[in-house]
């Protein structure tokens, strides 16, 4: 009984934007749910893993042009395309976390840094097979079941299933023995080895994990879009995704979404009001660093408990 | 042949660039183990700043020595006010100095506006001498020899100085430091004070060659990076070799394989972290 | 004549060409009780981090039961029957006490592989950890945070972690350093109820309280073994006195 009442604020907070009559909102609210999905997947490395990645944009960059690629010039059906790409972006997070897990700290920043330019310097120059500058465009939205996907309010609709499936799998991991592990790994990692666990594999799962929900979210994007460009996969987006699970608050599981809301929010509507809503940007990161340095979620929950009379939870 | 002379010298060129860029960026992460996310910004700004001057009419030795001077202000005030409270706190670190960043490139946009702007060649610099066959500008080389000349600077202030040695010791044992009564706060702020200083110096005399742009500090920073791993967290000596590596592999890299120059760039600092012999085999504990 | 717990041959280690450990050899059977002493530098703390892999040896042999380990992963060495505690208490501070142990529980079962089971769901978990807490006589501070507990708690904490594996080979170092004399008391009784069949290696300085437990000493000087035998024999060996008193 006690889950009730947040999981029906939650259920109508989702709900909400699709009743609204502008289109501008709704689609605001797709992105807030892409980005959310997008910055959880960081969360899950970062976060809940210790393992802060600079190229995280790099699954959901790929997966959003294998989208692309393969149901517009592959001739492949729209869930197949998404499938094949989610497959084979996770099979590159593999890849990429065989080499990445050789360090730790700032050597694996720095890997992941190399691995999405890397990928973005392809994106850029490979212009036969990416369509460089210009990306790849022409992604039509599907129509399963009858159900316009190119409408606004039933592809956010889509967003938020997928949303709360991605939510929901992830909350079970993190409380599952398996999260337990791993947030152990990250606080004590020695500690951990000397009780049996197998340090770099528990970091390894986490690491492919997170691109495949990073590829989830690609493929989103490459919907939402119905265009691709390198843009994807800059220094900046992985940068962003960063910010938004910082600044929410690492390691929770609602941190990454309050941070996609402020990022995206300030960056679709307050920037309609202000200019300078980046400047705006980095003076709330400076701000939170100052008063609330483990991220808003935390914070305010601080705030919450202290509000409350002692004695009570 | 003269293809690989004017290469080679461009690739100087850049290297000299760099080693301004990176050296304070490594001083800095050696002693403070801060990884400063904003260094990009602080390049770009000071090169906003020697723009400036300029337009203001004073010389360009002025500029350069403004840009400096300003950033070491900056500098100062964000590491007094900001920084000195996040020791250890990664996290904080990277969300504080993307921040910053990110203020300092939204405030240049809106003071200098989007337009890329070269800064003009000072007047005694300007036209091209003939050296080793070829004709090659002369700005160019008086950046590479200034870059020498910072780093026969630094390695005296390094090695023959009090400062120099406090310096050593904090990159190299920072308990033993704080027992031996070093001022630590205080040789904090010098150093970032420093960094920032070289970095938007290195920001004016690299805007004949680079321009100065919004975007430019998220192009220079992940240069710095890879010097910094390539050279290792407070070496001078690192810094001055791996920057003038990565000047050589970039410029050669966009003459001969244009599509394939960034990355590039990359793949020497991955197997230079994936290779690393390991002490502990296998084990990865932090 | 069964294999000795722990072997160790020719066991080298060096960092950065200075040697911590040099030609080290000894042998310690089931069920012993040794005692690792050892001026500070002498590289007991190293042959520990060596036979449990945190460091990996130059040369030497080390067996666990007959098994070669010099090549396992440290977590490896673990499933084989190896645990350890350290010198500076490094457990989970926000975590409560049922918490860490379920954490040690967990670390040899495969359900530390499974990113579906909840933990809390785990019953058989908690009462397991909750048995080796009351076994501790910690079983009401189950539900309080670690930070929340003092010093001498959290190394019978860690001791008990240690213990809930059942392991066969016990490294413990130095288990009494910054304790009370009351909390020493409590660590002693908790290593008198290990059972006999397990082996436990100490490194220690608290001379006392140390040779009360041991049935053998190893005394280590410079990285090399320097004299090896009962409390007696090593009370009154030369090298020894000449190593702790100046003489």
């Amino acid at each position: 009984m006690k889950r009730a009442f947040p999981l029906a604020a939650a259920a109508a907070l989702l709900l909400a934007p699709a009743l609204s009559p502008s289109d501008f909102y709704v689609n605001v609210a797709t992105q807030i749910l892409i980005a959310a999905i997008f910055a959880m997947s960081l969360n899950l490395l970062a976060g809940y893993g210790g393992l802060i990645s600079l190229g995280h944009a790099a699954y959901l960059g790929v997966s959003a042009y294998l989208t692309v690629w393969l149901t517009t010039r592959a001739g492949l059906g729209h869930l197949a395309g998404a499938a094949a790409a989610v497959v084979l972006t996770t099979a590159l997070s593999a890849l990429f976390g065989l080499l990445a897990l050789r360090a730790t700290g700032l050597g694996f920043l720095m890997i992941t840094l190399a691995l999405g330019q890397i990928l973005w310097g392809l994106a850029y120059r490979w212009v036969s097979l990416t369509g460089g500058d210009n990306g790849l465009s022409g992604l039509q939205r599907p129509q399963p079941f009858g159900i316009d996907l190119g409408s606004p309010r039933a592809f956010y609709l889509l967003a938020v299933a997928v949303f709360a499936c991605a939510f929901a799998v992830i909350a079970v991991l993190v409380h599952s023995t398996f999260g337990a592990g791993l947030q152990g790994v990250r606080d004590q990692p020695r500690r951990m080895q000397a009780l049996g666990w197998h340090v770099w594999l528990v970091r390894f799962f986490a690491f492919v994990a997170a691109g495949f929900w990073a590829a989830v979210a690609g493929v989103l994007y490459a919907h939402y879009n119905q265009f691709v460009s390198p843009h994807v996969l800059a220094l900046t987006n992985s940068a962003e995704a960063l910010l938004m699970v910082i600044a929410g608050g690492a390691g929770t599981l609602l941190g990454p979404v309050v941070g996609a809301v402020l990022v995206v929010m300030l960056k679709n509507v307050v920037s309609a009001y202000v200019t300078r809503w980046v400047m705006l940007l980095g003076l709330v990161f400076v701000a939170i660093v100052a008063f609330m340095p483990e991220g808003l979620v935390p914070g305010l929950d601080r705030l919450r408990r202290r509000g409350r009379p002692a004695g009570s939870s | 042949m003269r293809f690989w002379v004017i290469q080679s010298l461009n690739g100087l060129a850049l290297g000299g660039l760099l080693f301004l860029l990176s050296s304070g960026f490594s001083l800095i992460f050696g002693l403070m183990r801060v990884a400063n996310l904003s260094h990009g910004a602080y390049f770009m700004l000071g090169a906003y700043v020697g723009l400036s001057v300029l337009n203001a009419g004073y010389g360009f030795w002025t500029a350069v020595v403004a840009g400096g001077v300003a950033l070491a202000i900056l500098g100062g005030v964000i590491e007094r006010v900001l920084l000195r409270r996040l020791a250890g706190r990664v996290f904080s670190q990277v969300l504080v100095t993307l921040g910053i960043a990110f203020i300092i490139a939204d405030s240049s946009l809106l003071v200098w506006s989007g337009d890329p702007m070269p800064l003009p060649v000072p007047r005694g610099l300007m036209g091209a001498v003939p050296v080793l066959g070829v004709v090659f500008p002369k700005y160019r080389l008086a950046v590479v020899g200034l870059s020498v000349v910072t780093a026969v600077a630094l390695w005296a202030l390094l090695e023959r100085t009090r400062l120099g040695a406090m310096i050593r010791a904090g990159v190299d044992d920072m308990e033993m430091a704080r027992a031996l009564g070093i001022p630590v706060p205080r040789l904090f702020t010098a150093v970032f004070c420093l960094g920032a200083a070289l970095a938007g110096m290195g920001g004016v005399l690299g805007g004949p060659i680079l321009s100065v742009y919004p975007g430019l500090d998220m192009d220079m920073l992940p240069l710095a990076l890879i010097v910094l791993i390539l050279g290792g967290p407070g070496s001078l000596l690192g810094a001055f070799l791996g920057s003038f590596f990565i000047g050589f592999l970039y410029t050669f890299g966009q003459v001969l394989f244009p599509q394939l120059a960034y990355v590039i760039l990359f793949v020497p600092m991955v197997a230079a972290i994936a290779l690393r012999p390991r002490g502990l085999f296998g084990a990865r504990a932090a | 004549m069964s294999e000795p717990a722990l072997r160790l041959e020719g066991v080298s280690k060096s960092f950065g060409g200075v040697p911590a450990v040099h030609g080290v050899s000894l042998s310690v059977a089931e069920g012993e009780r040794r005692l690792l002493l050892g001026p500070n530098g002498a590289g007991k703390t190293t042959l520990f981090n060596l036979v449990t892999g945190d460091h990996s040896t130059d040369s030497g042999s080390i067996r666990l039961f007959g098994r070669e380990i010099s090549n396992l992963l440290p977590h490896r060495r673990v499933h084989l029957g190896l645990a350890r505690t350290y010198q500076v208490i490094t457990l989970f501070p926000r975590s409560t006490l049922a918490q860490n142990l379920e954490l040690a529980l967990l670390g040899l079962s495969p359900l530390r592989w499974n990113p579906f089971a909840g933990l809390s769901r785990r019953r058989d978990l908690r009462e397991h950890a909750l048995a080796v807490l009351d076994r501790v006589g910690l079983r009401a501070a189950a539900d309080r945070t670690l930070a929340s507990t003092s010093y001498g708690e959290q190394r019978r904490v860690e001791i008990a972690m240690a213990l809930a594996q059942e392991p066969r080979v016990l490294l413990l170092d130095e288990p009494f350093a910054g304790l009370s004399q009351e909390e020493r008391r409590e660590i002693q009784q908790q290593l008198a109820g290990i059972p006999r069949r397990v082996t436990v290696i100490m490194i220690e300085h608290d001379l006392d309280v140390a040779l009360s437990f041991a049935e053998r000493i190893t005394v280590l000087h410079q990285g090399e073994i320097i004299v090896e035998g009962n409390r007696a024999e090593v009370v009154a060996d030369a090298r020894v006195q000449e190593v702790y008193l100046g003489a």
